[in-house]
């Protein structure tokens, strides 16, 4: 099973992963979707390490993507809470509601 | 198999259009979960079948599920999908696209430019020498990692604990009379 995939086709793909979760992030007012779309820029970015370790055929690559997924749920759970409580307070999930730190 | 991977790779770029373009939550995270399985399939072209198997389980598993409880608890109605169609106008999004597209157009700039030496055969990194490097040079950020997931742990507990509401016994009584 001999395959050539180009790397910068792979990179590319990751860029414009990336890009489409940047702009999601910039554009939504909804807690929840920002934080999908952080899911999906750290999933771009993920491949883009995998990309690197097949290049020059090292595991790096693949534990930095283990890292990677360790930070995406630890960070998914405490950003869920966070988003409950500002549920339970605010009525909302407008983010701009949420300019206040009266905790 | 690089027809596979790019194959993969459009329905990636597809369906995560259509997670940031969806109202309904619900719907972007169903297409969430393809645009990962998609991934999973580059991962497999890319020759690491171990980490396309984490992708899966944790991402396009876990983490999608955990959102989609949450929205749950949260009762979502349809009067919220329409708020959220009214607050993604056209003005709202066109700036911030087109000036990620300008950044986005650079990075292809850059990645075609640069005179990279052309792809040989893709050589499978196993499971075998993640597992030995993993626990090898790279133990500190593994005892790291477990160290931050058991900080998200306990930030989770904490900050997703409701706050027992303190009544006066004499308001408690009055609201059981009434």
């Amino acid at each position: 099973m001999s395959t050539t995939v180009s790397m910068e086709a792979a990179l590319l793909l990751a860029g414009i992963l990336f890009m489409l979760g940047l702009i999601s992030v910039l554009i939504r007012r909804n807690i929840i979707f920002m934080l999908i779309s952080v899911e999906i820029m750290l999933n771009a970015t993920g491949l883009a390490f995998i990309v690197a370790g097949t290049r020059w055929v090292q595991p790096d690559g693949q534990i930095m993507f283990i890292f990677i997924l360790t930070m995406a749920a630890a960070e998914v759970s405490v950003g869920l809470a966070l988003i409950l409580q500002i549920y339970h307070q605010l009525k909302t999930l407008d983010s701009d509601a949420a300019n206040f730190m009266k905790g | 198999m690089e027809l596979t991977f790019y194959i993969a790779a459009a329905v990636a770029i597809l369906s995560t259009v259509m997670v940031i373009t969806r109202y309904n939550m619900i719907h972007a995270l169903l297409y969430l979960v393809v645009s990962f399985l998609a991934v999973a399939v580059v991962f497999f072209t890319l020759g690491a079948p171990f980490m396309a198997a984490l992708e899966v389980i944790i991402y396009a598993g876990a983490i999608v599920v955990l959102i989609i409880f949450v929205i749950m608890m949260l009762n979502m109605t349809q009067e919220d999908v329409q708020r959220e169609k009214e607050w993604l106008q056209p003005a709202t999004w066109v700036g911030p696209a087109i000036l990620s597209a300008v950044l986005l157009a650079e990075l292809v700039y850059i990645v075609v430019a640069a005179d990279t030496p052309a792809a040989g055969a893709v050589v499978a990194v196993d499971a075998k020498f993640v597992g030995l490097a993993l626990f090898g040079p790279y133990i500190l950020g593994v005892q790291l990692s477990g160290i931050l997931l058991t900080a998200g742990i306990v930030g989770a507990y904490h900050l997703g604990r409701q706050k027992k509401k303190v009544i006066h016994r004499f308001l408690q009584e009055r609201s059981a009379a009434a």
